[in-house]
């Protein structure tokens, strides 16, 4: 079909300052009278603050105010406090010091006198699981309460002969007290199966280290409180806010925050929509009554960034003598920092579901609680760490049965059939067959494969394919657009900055349906007083399939009210007449017609739904305009022409956003060091909307892949619960030269059912499918010796060519 | 902990040499010597060395460039380690240094980093950077060689308490071109060879170089001996760019024919001083440069190590760089 906008490159409107540095974070921002607050933080992984003493600091100059964990009611468990007397984990923070500098701040704290009880603590859920073992909290080590209850937490030790029949080598598994589900006979598929494999495996913990940290900058005015925030969303964002300044005492309505935040330094998934320093600025400035700027540094961003939860799992795989995955037993022990961590092993356990298609499977995950940095979503939480414990498992039994690393994954691909999950739910759509085709076509896998343990010297080539998977689209969402009397269509956006540039990319779509050149579009977005209706958080590869199906209706709103216009004023019924080159005419008479800008001169004078003075209330929950976007209507009501709809369209499956990569390396047996030669990346992301920005998410999320799998380090001392890694040089996310040295991407370009235009997300699973050729790509590279873990670095490669026993207890984790 | 703000300090900023020696003995322990930064701001913001006054040397020119002299090449210790990378005579002559500086963190940190500075930056064992009270920091523990600390990045010879190890890739170098430190204080001007230059906890436990307060390193000098002889320089790291090396290794051979007449080599990553590796010079001298040679010299490098619980791994890496270096320069 052929597009206007769809499928084309453009230049988004915010690359210019973004790259000339014109575009201003929210550590920009200045207001007369500001301070800075800096954070005192927890040198100790669990402890009780017995005694604090801030006089002294209160007294030094410049010093304006002090906050701690006493001026807020209690957080609820097991949600994160925003300072906290009960710190449990190194780098919490304690308290807040507001002063007229950021160097009188720091110099107050060091005049701070406090003293801890220390408490029990660990950095490993082994060793909380074992008999006996320390509980991360008081309250015990993991979270329980059946879903739409409230959750507690309790105490889940497992038996000594767990671990002992389990030996180093293997995950012990307890008496599951976590979540379950399964499918299919598993007994019969093991029964039946060719080849069984038992793999234990341990996917580390990842910082986010989002270039941006989550500095933030707030003050109040006429009642309002004023947010200059780092966040990867906007409209969800302005509520939470609300709601979390009045779980902190301060009590306040969405309507009278003032959220800005047009540009994000990186999320991750670490900014999706609150999060426990958001608010600290906006609390600061109610109790100094100054604007509080509060920066945040590298290590405390590392603190309190939100982690990726490592994963001990033990998967047990049969396959027919083909390479059908005929059973798959998956057990999954996520490692989840102290708070509310998530629930990732259960969307592990549905990408394993899907990637597979297992005839039977069954799933146990339990989270347990650790005195580290808390864990939250990080671009494909949980589909992209059990790929690097799996998908290895999948190139193994391939070596193993002698078949050839895509076909067998061809074998078990997903298609547009298929099922996933526990409740083995339905699919919108899935080309995961035709990924894999179209990488093996760009990458020469016919060729590159047989050079598979070539040598030259000391030199050997390896090769590998990867594999991932993320739900990639959400439904409910409300549009807005607006034509006004300049003719300019305004689209109202309240999806965020990730830096996707999916903003743009999804407003287009209503520019292509109405037929608009996008010189005469503009984009509202960034700052909720551009009037920002109700839509996505950024996050979850949603916003491609969401966002464009938000637009889409509020577009299709848009048409049916030009054509009541033209009804109106020029006679005749709906359907006599069409949209085109900015005009809705007779397609019996085309010279009769209105251009949008005069319609948008009636809708004014019209009134009522055509203005947006009146918004048609369905009365119905599942149907009706949210608040936030009915407040954005009265904000722009009587200026112009007002598309406004709620996305209430089918949705018949889960969309899945596939993808799946291709690695060649040629690894130096003497040093251990090796380089990437080639990458290819293809991606399911149903209908492509902007190939510049695919290009940019598949090669950047392989980059993120590519450190997960072999370089980011996340190291705790298990005996004081200090961290190795607070530092970008000591965590060592990939640099460019890190990179692949030649990079190719595309996708598979076919349409998904449930979007209106066939688009579906994208984000996530390039990271994954990156992270599982790489770790398959070194496994070849070593005759097929598979470390079952992730990251492999450097020094566990030496070892193994060396052939020393790596001196890691090969469950351990948090340990390189 | 970390804390990314400075505290205020004094700034002296003298324009001569003389001028910096005098301030440097007014201020004595409560003076530091900056120069290119990049190690010294990171220990200032995190507030964990907190001197008086910096005596900031950029303004001294006299510390800066490389001069030729029959006897040898002189390099001010402010010479920054891109011009030592890209300096034609240093290219020609001891390309050993140029490619050792090549491999130095990123060209940004090489761009304002120092040969001075290089040399002389403390090490990047983690739990002393995050400011516990260990024997290095002046206190009475190690946390690193414990039962179950995370000592990957550390020494396989020379713990003594401490068993941190030297980060510089151009240290080993030096001591490979067996190069002269060229030391001034208010008493006037010491030389000392780079094997001295470079002290061990067993000798000093919270410094890294003789340098004590008052001292001032202002240039360091390569002997026209070692110039044009046979190269090796090979740094294995995690990262391609912006880290330090887990292990590198450093040799000059003097070539007559297949005999190794003579040599020097030397590794960081191992030990706390760059450790100059005499048992592979001595297996190495006078034989045919062959591998057997290299092999014997590979495997005789690790003599003596005595690996910590996540750092064994050095020890076939140690021989593996030793092995290349005799074979493949």
């Amino acid at each position: 079909m052929a597009y206007m906008h769809i499928g084309k490159n453009f230049i988004p409107h915010d690359v210019e300052a973004k790259v000339t540095g014109k575009a201003k974070y929210a550590e920009d921002f200045r207001a007369d009278g500001m301070v800075y607050c800096c954070l005192m933080l927890s040198p100790i992984p669990h402890a009780k603050v017995k005694t604090l003493d801030t006089s002294e600091a209160l007294k030094m100059p410049g010093v304006v105010g002090i906050l701690t964990a006493d001026d807020f009611p209690p957080t609820p468990e097991p949600r994160d406090p925003i300072l906290s007397n009960e710190p449990h984990f190194v780098g919490q923070p304690i308290l807040a010091v507001a002063a007229e500098s950021e160097t009188a701040a720091q110099d107050a704290i060091e005049k701070i006198k406090i003293e801890f009880e220390e408490l029990p603590f660990t950095v490993d859920p082994l060793q909380s699981l074992y008999p006996g073992g320390p509980n991360a909290k008081t309250s015990g080590n993991t979270i329980s309460g059946a879903f739409g209850q409230p959750p507690e937490l309790k105490s889940v030790k497992w038996k000594a002969k767990d671990f002992a029949d389990a030996g180093d080598d293997k995950l012990p598994m307890g008496e599951e007290n976590g979540a379950t589900w399964s499918y299919g006979d598993l007994e019969a598929g093991f029964a039946k199966a060719h080849l069984i494999l038992d793999e234990s495996f341990v996917t580390n913990s990842n910082a986010t280290h989002s270039l941006e940290p989550r500095s933030g900058m707030a003050y109040w005015q006429n009642g309002k409180v004023f947010v200059h925030a780092s966040s990867q969303s906007q409209s969800m964002v302005k509520p939470a806010i609300a709601g979390a300044l009045t779980a902190a005492g301060v009590p306040i309505e969405s309507k009278d925050v003032v959220l800005i935040a047009e540009y994000c330094g990186g999320g991750f998934g670490s900014k999706i929509v609150s999060y426990p320093l958001l608010v600290l600025p906006a609390l600061m400035s109610k109790k100094v009554n100054r604007p509080v700027m509060m920066r945040v540094n590298r290590a405390e961003e590392f603190f309190l960034g939100n982690a990726r939860p490592g994963f001990q799992g033990r998967i047990k795989m049969g396959f027919s003598k083909e390479g059908r995955v005929v059973a798959a037993d998956l057990y999954i022990v996520s490692e989840n920092g102290p708070y509310a961590g998530s629930t990732e092993h259960s969307s592990a356990a549905e990408g394993v579901s899907l990637l597979y298609q297992p005839e039977a499977m069954r799933y146990r995950g339990i989270s347990i609680s650790t005195n580290t940095t808390p864990k939250g979503a990080q671009r494909g939480p949980g589909q992209n760490q059990i790929v690097e414990g799996v998908d290895p498992v999948i190139s193994k039994a391939a070596r193993q049965l002698g078949i050839d690393q895509v076909t067998i994954r061809k074998l078990n691909a997903a298609n547009n059939d298929s099922k996933i999950g526990g409740r083995q739910m339905p699919l919108s759509s899935a080309y995961q067959k035709e990924a894999l085709e179209k990488g093996a076509e760009k990458f020469n896998w016919a060729e590159k494969s047989k050079q598979s343990g070539k040598r030259d010297g000391s030199k050997v080539i390896g090769v590998g394919v990867g594999q991932a998977f993320h739900p990639a689209g959400f439904s409910g969402m409300d549009g807005l657009l607006r034509i006004t009397p300049d003719g300019i269509l305004h689209i109202h956006t309240g999806i965020g900055n990730l830096g996707t540039f999916s903003h743009s990319g999804t407003s287009r779509i209503a520019a292509e349906v109405l037929k608009v050149k996008w010189e005469n579009c503009v984009i509202e977005r960034g700052d909720s007083r551009k009037h920002l209706p109700w839509n996505m958080a950024q996050g979850g590869s949603n916003t491609s399939n969401t966002m464009t199906r938000t637009n889409y209706v509020a577009a299709q709103d848009m048409i049916a009210k030009l054509k009541e216009i033209a009804v109106t004023d020029l006679g005749g019924t709906a359907d006599d007449y069409d949209i085109g080159d900015e005009k809705v005419f007779a397609k019996a008479d085309p010279a009769k017609s209105l251009t949008y800008a005069q319609a948008a001169q009636r809708a004014i004078e019209l009134g009522g739904k055509f203005s947006g003075v009146e918004v048609p209330d369905t009365g119905n929950e599942q149907t009706k305009i949210n608040a936030e976007t009915m407040a954005a209507v009265q904000g722009i009501a009587g200026t112009g022409l007002v598309g406004v709809a709620r996305d209430t369209l089918p949705r018949t499956g889960t969309p899945a956003g596939i993808g799946i990569a291709f690695m060649k390396i040629e690894l130096d047996t003497e040093t251990g060091h090796y380089e990437i030669q080639d990458y290819v990346g293809i991606q399911d992301c149903g209908t492509i909307i902007h190939p510049m920005g695919l290009t940019t998410q598949i090669k950047g999320g392989a980059l993120l892949g590519i450190g997960m799998a072999s370089l980011e380090r996340t190291v705790y001392d298990p005996q004081n619960g200090l961290t190795g890694s607070a530092s970008l040089y000591q965590s060592k996310p990939p640099g460019s030269m890190d990179a692949p040295k030649n990079m190719d991407v595309d996708a598979v370009n076919l349409p998904d059912k449930d979007n209106p235009l066939g688009i579906k997300g994208t984000g996530e699973p390039p990271v994954g499918a990156a992270a599982s050729a790489l770790l398959s790509a070194i496994a070849d590279a070593l005759g097929g010796h598979y470390l079952n873990r992730a990251p492999v670095t450097r020094d566990m490669i030496i070892n193994t060519l060396a052939g020393q026993p790596d001196l890691y207890k090969h469950m351990r984790i948090n340990s390189n | 902990m970390f804390k990314d703000m400075m505290p205020s300090f004094e700034l002296l900023m003298p324009s001569d040499l003389g001028n910096a020696v005098q301030l440097a003995k007014q201020q004595g322990e409560g003076g530091w010597i900056l120069a290119g930064g990049n190690d010294s701001l990171d220990w200032f913001k995190d507030r964990n060395k907190r001197p008086v006054a910096i005596i900031d040397l950029a303004g001294i020119d006299s510390l800066k460039g490389i001069r030729e002299t029959p006897d040898y090449l002189e390099i001010g210790a402010l010479t920054t380690l891109t011009e030592i990378e890209n300096n034609p005579v240093i290219n020609e002559k001891y390309k050993l240094l140029a490619d050792a500086a090549a491999k130095v963190a990123s060209p940004q940190i090489r761009n304002t980093g120092t040969l001075g500075g290089n040399i002389c930056q403390d090490t990047r064992c983690w739990y002393y950077r995050s400011g516990v009270d260990c024997y290095r920091a002046g206190g009475d523990t190690c946390y690193a060689d414990t039962p179950e600390g995370m000592n990957r990045e550390h020494c396989l010879f020379g713990a003594d308490r401490c068993v941190a190890v030297s980060p510089s890739d151009t240290a080993p170098a030096l001591v490979a071109l067996d190069a002269t430190m060229v030391v001034v204080n208010s008493e006037g001007e010491k030389t000392y060879k780079a094997e001295e230059f470079f002290v061990g906890p067993d000798v000093e436990i919270t410094r890294m170089t003789v340098l004590k307060n008052g001292d001032i390193l202002t240039a360091v000098r390569l002997p026209a001996a070692w110039a044009g002889a046979t190269f090796y320089f090979e740094k294995v790291a995690d990262r391609n760019s912006w880290d330090f090396p887990l292990v590198n290794v450093a040799a000059a051979m003097k070539l007559n024919g297949d005999i190794v007449e003579d040599i020097r080599i030397a590794s960081s990553g191992i030990q706390c001083i760059p450790r100059r590796l005499t048992v592979v010079e001595e297996v190495v001298r006078g034989n045919p440069r062959n591998e057997d040679t290299a092999k014997l010299a590979g495997k005789s490098a690790s003599r003596g190590a005595t690996p910590l619980n996540f750092n064994h791994f050095k020890i076939p890496l140690l021989e593996n760089l030793v092995t290349r270096a005799i074979r493949d320069a």
